[in-house]
């Protein structure tokens, strides 16, 4: 209870005084989860959609496989990642182990099923509704792609919010390809486990404190764009 | 480009195995409105959209004075109930002109035209899938004929509707006739069939089994299943 307590004393503290080493870390995993959502989200919508209006031979197989992967174990991907990249790999050449975008790769495998996969379901009930009207005005498949993603844009949100917290709390994967070196590769996450592995639980709790209020930063943000969705500005 | 006729020559379509309309032998000539009458059932939305392209055609053939890619642009369709995309009333009524590639602010002056022409001139910015009933079968028909199609086809336009919203919806038909526009809508409102129709095609059981000049059919019906349907008898 005491670290607790001290946990979150060692929080304000970091967070009142702006504490380099922490504001480093932090910037750096919101810079990591957040390009690796941008990535993700520009594959896996337009995937969704595509899977939502296209009906095809095993579209149903590609689905299951989709949500199946939804539960990719983190470190798995980590150690597959850390195969090709790695000197010996396949893109060791490329000498991206252990730089942040190594990170990026691997948070984009673990998020795009995830954000697929939740946003094929809300594009396919969009997809129900629109089917009639758009076939009846002729719109290519690229129109209807856009015209679901643009129209069902808030719902994708909350896809992409969940493929955000997916990614901002990952540690096994990004540990393994990251190597968590210090103003290098450390994330709070990598961070946490390593002031844990260290006994220091207060310094492990404050960064915990500190993800926990970046991920409502990040859903408070969320729900005030809603808020003006119902006020009908976007 | 001609359009008219449009002809169906035992066109049908089924699905899994069970027919759903046809065979049909039809011909649109585009002069004025038509008006598809039947019992439940009988396969009036299944004849709209067999002859507009939406339902598959397994037999027979259809064919219009131009290519199929060519009168595909020239027709569009409501809904009985009308599908409101998540957008403004504004971004509704201009959505076909933009996916056929109009510019945004030529696409954006004619819907606004089109709101003020059908009394939503006041509602632009609203999302449509607020507005009533009524307000949303107009934008309905708004955003379909922005395009300025030859052939409108309307499943029930009217259907659940107030007497004020059907006969605001009746005037933009009119205009729309007026216009050039040839019009081929179901309805089981015989009052409307009456003042709109200038053909009446009447189904049973999935075929055309009449189709004659409206007042015509409504005077002298030729066969008794139209003089049944006609009296208000059950038809089976």
């Amino acid at each position: 209870m005491i670290d607790i307590f001290d946990g979150l004393i060692h929080a304000f503290w970091l967070v009142v005084t702006l504490d380099a080493d922490l504001v480093e870390i932090s910037l750096r995993s919101l810079q990591v989860t957040l390009t690796a959502l941008v990535i993700s989200s520009a594959i896996a919508m337009p995937l969704a959609a595509f899977l939502a209006v296209r009906r095809f031979r095993f579209r149903r197989f590609v689905i299951a496989v989709l949500n199946a992967l939804m539960g990719l174990p983190p470190v798995v991907v980590g150690l597959i990642v850390y195969v090709f990249l790695s000197r010996s790999g396949p893109l060791g050449v490329l000498g991206l182990l252990f730089t942040p975008t190594a990170m990026v790769i691997a948070q984009t495998i673990i998020i795009i099923p995830l954000i697929a996969s939740v946003a094929h379901q809300s594009l396919r009930d969009l997809w129900q509704e629109y089917h009639d009207l758009l076939i009846s005005m002729n719109v290519s498949q690229t129109q209807k792609i856009k015209t679901l993603i643009w129209d069902a844009r808030r719902a994708l949100l909350t896809a992409a919010l969940a493929g955000f917290g997916r990614g901002i709390g990952e540690v096994g994967a990004i540990l393994i390809v990251g190597g968590n070196i210090d103003h290098a590769t450390r994330v709070l996450t990598t961070a946490i486990a390593l002031e844990t592995g260290k006994g220091e639980f207060a310094l492990a709790l404050a960064l915990g404190f500190v993800l926990i209020g970046l991920s409502i930063g990040v859903n408070l943000l969320i729900h005030s764009l809603s808020r003006t969705e119902r006020e009908g500005r976007w | 480009m001609s359009f008219f006729p449009l002809v169906a020559e035992a066109a049908q379509s089924s699905r899994q195995g069970k027919v759903l309309i046809g065979p049909v032998d039809l011909i649109l000539d585009g002069r004025g409105t038509t008006v598809v009458i039947g019992p439940n059932g009988s396969g009036k939305t299944s004849l709209l959209r067999l002859l507009h392209g939406a339902a598959r055609l397994t037999g027979g053939q259809i064919r219009w004075a131009c290519s199929r890619e060519e009168a595909q642009h020239e027709m569009a369709f409501v809904f009985q109930r009308p599908v409101m995309l998540r957008r403004s009333v504004l971004d509704n009524i201009a959505y076909p002109l933009l996916v056929r590639g109009v510019r945004r602010s030529e696409a954006m002056q004619q819907a606004r035209d089109w709101a003020a022409r059908i009394g939503l001139g006041a509602m632009l910015e609203r999302q449509a899938t607020v507005l009533s009933g009524g307000e949303q079968q107009k934008l309905a028909l708004a955003r379909a004929l922005i395009t300025k199609p030859k052939l409108l086809f309307l499943d029930e336009p009217c259907a659940a509707l107030d007497g004020r919203s059907v006969k605001e919806i009746e005037t933009i038909l009119g205009q729309a006739k007026t216009d050039g526009t040839a019009l081929i809508m179901t309805t089981h409102d015989m009052g409307q069939a009456r003042r709109l129709a200038d053909d009446i095609v009447f189904l049973l059981k999935g075929k055309v089994h009449e189709q004659s000049p409206a007042k015509q059919f409504f005077e002298t019906p030729r066969t008794e299943e139209a003089q049944a349907f006609l009296r208000g008898d059950i038809l089976e």
